[in-house]
This record gives structure tokens, sequence and C-alpha cells, in this order.
């Protein structure tokens, strides 16, 4: 035994006299007021604006008053929409407040979502006003018709009558039509809306690029921190307990010297050991952040590199302007990095390091007269340098040519 | 000799302190951080103060800033540095309040101890004693003007004179004889044109004009 729910075409009309319906009818009929309200405010003002333009204080200030009420506005309709209809629209990316009034008002002018919005405000009254009239029209015409309806049947004392009929039948017309009307006329209004007052999809993509971009930024600051707290943990901790540990082997060398051979010789042995791990934890963690670059800056910690690297490095720094210590933790790090692929791979007799700043852009260039043939799809190196640029929004190029030398430049935004 | 002792490593600093006593010095004071240093200076008006160069609060480079507000204050106080990295920067800032009685050592020295003792006594009489490293790095940037004159060889030479080391001790390090040291130096005065000048102050302006401060 199914069970079947029994359907009547009332059962599918009723729905038509909703309390959402009535909501419908609401929303356009508060509609007509908005938007009269709105064209006059703007045009109002865009009319002053266009007059008094030879007072140039007069149209800056209607003007910067045009975009501020244009964005009440439009919060106005957007809390319509939502009241009446449930329908959300999205906020329109906010715009940083800061700037003088004339950057306010150039920015303004030139966003494309204010003219989109303005264009939302002019066009509402047409479609409220006629959406007012057919939908006024219809549930009033509904009601008019079914009182003369009645008064033409007291009249004339039966339905037969030609003139009752009529009236009766375009009462009930209108009565069925009207849901459909404000229907039409409310998701006309919706899609006027969504089109005009909501972002963009250039505005979406805008707002999703600052979003990864920020998110980025964050987690790039993150490693970074990341890496100078474990340089940090390091040097307060390891290092000073292997340099204590070499010291005390130190001292029993020197001192125990009247012990048997073997014994000695294990002392020794141990003693170069732990300092050849004091020198290999040294290099480690300065690899991670020297806490000269923060302190002294790229300039410092770039010469005590050159310095270590088994081959003679030229080193020209010309920095006016610190960067970003993000900025220079990359550069550190690409220069590192290269100095080490360079000493390891390069078969180089020397190498010369260049870094300058002009305007916002840091330029790197490591030089070597190695056998070349360097690529990003050689090794990993090379391609995790150039992820640790791009990171930042920087520019890796290679040229390395088999039989050498190579060139790698490298470009950073400095803000 | 007395020794006033900055160093914010416990560990470190026992260690540092019993060496020194072994050697027959007279650790005064050991503090472990640059403010307390500074007031153990004034307490006790040591011979020498031994001072690392990271140190709370800050942890960047109090100790360096505050060998060279005592080198202001007390132009003969003999004081030696003591870095997990010799840095030139660092190097160059102690070095331009003057050129004795200063050293600057990397931390890894301390491990081999009659080398690093026998520095802390050339600092303290009024020596230098320059990691190094520090060197190497002080190098790379003079490749200009009248040091491009000299071999290789007196290069090496100058190294070792600026890192503090007497005649005997650049022998015993290139292996050579005191004599070809003395011929080295002399050709380095030439070509520095140092030759006019008291012999006692040509080692000195050498080292300077090596190291640019």
């Amino acid at each position: 035994m199914t069970h079947t729910e029994v359907s009547t075409p009332w059962d599918r009309i009723r729905p038509h006299w909703s309390a959402q319906t009535w909501l419908r009818t609401v929303h356009v009929v508060t509609g007509v007021p908005i938007a009269l309200l709105a064209s006059l405010v703007i045009l109002g003002l865009a009319f002053l604006s266009v007059t008094l333009v030879w007072t140039v204080v007069v149209p800056l200030i209607t003007l910067l008053l045009l975009f501020r009420s244009v964005r009440l506005l439009t919060w106005l309709q957007r809390c319509r929409f939502s009241a009446f209809l449930g329908v959300e629209i999205p906020a329109l990316p906010r715009r940083s407040g800061g700037g003088n009034p004339l950057k306010r008002l150039l920015d303004e002018a030139r966003t494309r979502s204010t003219w989109r919005q303005i264009g939302y405000h002019l066009t509402s009254p047409l479609i409220s006003g006629i959406g007012f009239v057919m939908v006024v029209g219809a549930w009033s015409g509904s009601l008019v018709t079914a009182a003369l309806a009645v008064r033409r049947w007291n009249l004339d004392g039966t339905w037969a009558s030609v003139g009752v009929a009529q009236f009766a039948l375009l009462s009930a017309a209108l009565f069925v039509a009207g849901p459909w009307v404000v229907r039409g006329v409310a998701a006309l209004d919706v899609i006027a809306a969504e089109a005009l007052l909501g972002p963009s999809l250039s505005d979406e993509l805008v707002l999703r690029v600052e979003t990864l971009r920020e998110s980025r930024a964050e987690v790039v600051d993150a490693a970074d921190a990341e890496r100078r707290r474990i340089e940090r943990d390091l040097h307060d901790g390891t290092q000073q307990r292997l340099v204590s540990l070499a010291m005390n082997l130190g001292m029993a060398r020197a001192n125990l010297v009247d012990l048997p051979e073997p014994a000695r010789e294990v002392i020794a042995q141990a003693h170069e050991e732990a300092k050849q791990a004091l020198k290999e934890l040294r290099d480690l963690v300065r690899g991670l952040h020297p806490a000269v670059l923060s302190d002294e800056g790229l300039d410092a910690a770039l010469s005590g590199l050159a310095a270590r690297a088994p081959l003679p490095v030229r080193l020209r720094v010309d920095i006016p302007e610190r960067a970003s210590p993000t900025i220079e933790a990359v550069a550190f790090f690409v220069v590192s990095e290269t100095l080490t692929n360079i000493a390891k791979h390069a078969r180089a007799s020397s190498a010369q390091v260049t870094i300058d700043r002009r305007g916002d852009l840091l330029h790197l260039t490591i030089f070597d007269d190695g056998r070349g043939g360097a690529g990003l799809d050689g090794g990993t190196g090379l391609r995790g340098l150039a992820q640790r640029v791009g990171s930042v929004d920087g520019a890796l190029r290679i040229d390395s040519p088999p039989g050498g030398p190579t060139t790698i430049r490298v470009e950073l935004p400095c803000e | 000799m007395r020794v006033v002792l900055a160093e914010d490593s416990v560990l470190l600093r026992e260690g540092l302190i019993r060496l020194l006593g072994s050697a027959g010095m007279e650790v005064v004071a050991a503090v472990a951080d640059a403010g307390d240093l500074l007031r153990a200076v004034d307490e006790h008006d040591p011979d020498l103060v031994v001072t690392d160069v990271r140190m709370p609060p800050s942890h960047t480079d109090e100790g360096l800033r505050a060998a060279l507000v005592l080198r202001r204050q007390r132009p003969g106080l003999a004081i030696l540095v003591l870095s997990q990295y010799v840095e030139e920067r660092y190097a160059t800032q102690l070095l331009s309040t003057a050129t004795s009685g200063i050293g600057y050592l990397l931390k890894d020295r301390v491990a081999d101890v009659t080398e690093f003792l026998d520095a802390l006594r050339r600092v303290a009489a009024g020596g230098t004693a320059l990691d190094p490293e520090v060197v190497a790095q002080l190098l790379l940037r003079r490749h200009s003007d009248p040091l491009e004159r000299l071999t290789p060889r007196e290069y090496e030479v100058l190294a070792l004179i600026a890192e503090g080391r007497s005649n005997s001790g650049i022998a015993e390090a290139l292996v050579v004889s005191e004599s070809a040291v003395g011929k080295h130096i002399n050709n380095i005065f030439t070509k520095l044109d140092l030759s006019g000048v008291d012999k006692d102050h040509r080692r000195v302006l050498a080292v300077l004009r090596f190291l640019k401060v």
C-alpha cells in the first residue's frame, strides 16, 4: 500500500497567496520611495557638482557626499532585499579609507563598482515604478472589479448580466495574475541588484588575490620567524654546551700530560671531534639566519659569508636603505645557497656578488667563472632558490651556458 | 691579573672562570648581562674584560656595545670580545676605538686552551688578538690600493701581524725561519711606504692601513 498525497488544483494555487507573496509586494512598494530618494540625491548632487564646477570646492564636497551617499543607499537597498526577499547581496570589497580627500575621490571615481551602484540607483525608479504600477494595479484592479461586479449584481439582480460576469472574471483573473506579477517584478529587481550592487567577478578575484597575498606573506614571515627561533635555540643552548665541552676537553688535553698515552690520545681525539662539531654547527646555524643580519643588515652578513667561502669572492653591496627583514633574509639565503652551489659544483676559480637597490627593487647578481650548465631542472638547489624568491614575488634568472660562465640575477621587491 | 667576565651561559661562564683560574688569573666578577658588566667594571676596576657579544635582554650585540662604552670611558682597559660568529662589522666598530689592548675572537678558540690564554695575555699586555676569520673578512674588502702590490706570502704575513702575532709567532705559523719573516716584514713596510717611520710604530701603522679603520 502506498500513500499518495491528494493534490488538488487549489493546493497548487494556494502558495501563490502565501506570506512570501505579500512580502514581495511590500518589497516592490518600499522600493519606490527608496528609488526616488536615491535618484533625487544622486541627480541633485551631480547637478550641483556640474553647475558649480567653477568653484572647484563645491564639486569636491558634493562629489564626496555623492559617493558617500551612494554607499549608504546601497546599504539601504541591501537591507531591503535581505528583509523582504531573503536575498543576501554580497558586500563589495572595502577600499582603504586613508589618504587625502582628493585622492579618495579619485580612487572612488576610478572604481567601477561605484558607477555600477549609481547605475542601479538610477534604474531602480524605472523598475520599481513600473513594478509598483503593475503590482498595485493587479491587486487593486482585482478589488475594484470585484466591487464593480457586486454593485452591478445589486443593480441587475442577476449573475447572467453581461457586466457582472465580465467584472467578476476580470477580478478573478487579476487576483490569479497578481502573485505572478509580484514574483516577476521582484525577480527582475533581484537580477538588477545582484548584477549592479554585488561584487563583479573581477572584484571577487581582486579580493581573492588580496587574501591569498596576505596569507602567503604570513606564511613566509612565519617561516622566517621559525628560522630565527631555531637559530636562537641552537645559539643559546647547544652551541654553548659544545663550546664548554670543547673547552673542558682542551683543558684536560693541556693539563693532564702525565696520563698514559692511549688516554691522552682519546682525549685529543674527543677534543678534535668537539671542535669539528662546533664548526659544523656554526656553519649550519649561520645559514639559518645570522644575528648580524638583523643587527647590521645585508652588507655585514654577506661579508662574513663571502669570507668563509672556499673560493675568492668579490663582494660589492650598495644599499642606501635597508629592505624588510623578510627580503633581507631571502637575499642572504640566495647568496648563501649560491655560493655553496658554486663551491660544490661549478669548479670556479672566483665569484662576484653584486647587490644594489634601485628604487623599490633589490638587484642581486652572482657571477662565477665555473663550468656552467646550471639550470632549474638540474637539481633541487636552484629550484628551491627560485621558490624562495618567488614566495616574495621576486624573479630569478639563470644564464649558464655549458662551459660557463654562470650569472644568476635576482630581483626582489623591497616594499 | 684581575678579570671581569661577562657571559650569559652559566656552563661556559663557570668553565671560563676555571680556565682563567688555572692560568693564574683572578676573575673578580662574572656577570650575565651588559648592564651588570658596566657596573662590575666600575666597582672592581679590572685589568681585562672578557665579554660575549650576544647577551640578554635583547640577545643582539649588547656585549659589543658595552665594550665600546667601556673603551670610551677607560681607554687603557684591555677588552677581549668573544663571539659565536665573528663579524667584520663588529670588529671594525671595536677597532675604530683603538688597536691596542683589543681582542676579538670566535668562541670556538676557547677550546684551544693554550692559544686562547696566549691571546688573553697578549690583549692584557696591550697587544691585539684578532680571529683569523675576522682578518679573512677584512682582507676580502681590501683588494685595492698599495696592498695589491704585496705578494700572497707578504699578505699572509701582514694578516698574521694583524692577528697580533710576534715575529716568532708568525714564523711558527708559516713554518719558516724568523729571518725570512723579518725580510717579508721589511718588504711590506717598503711597499706600504712606511720605511722612514719610527720602528715600533710601523707595525701598528701597517696593520691600520691593512684594516682601514
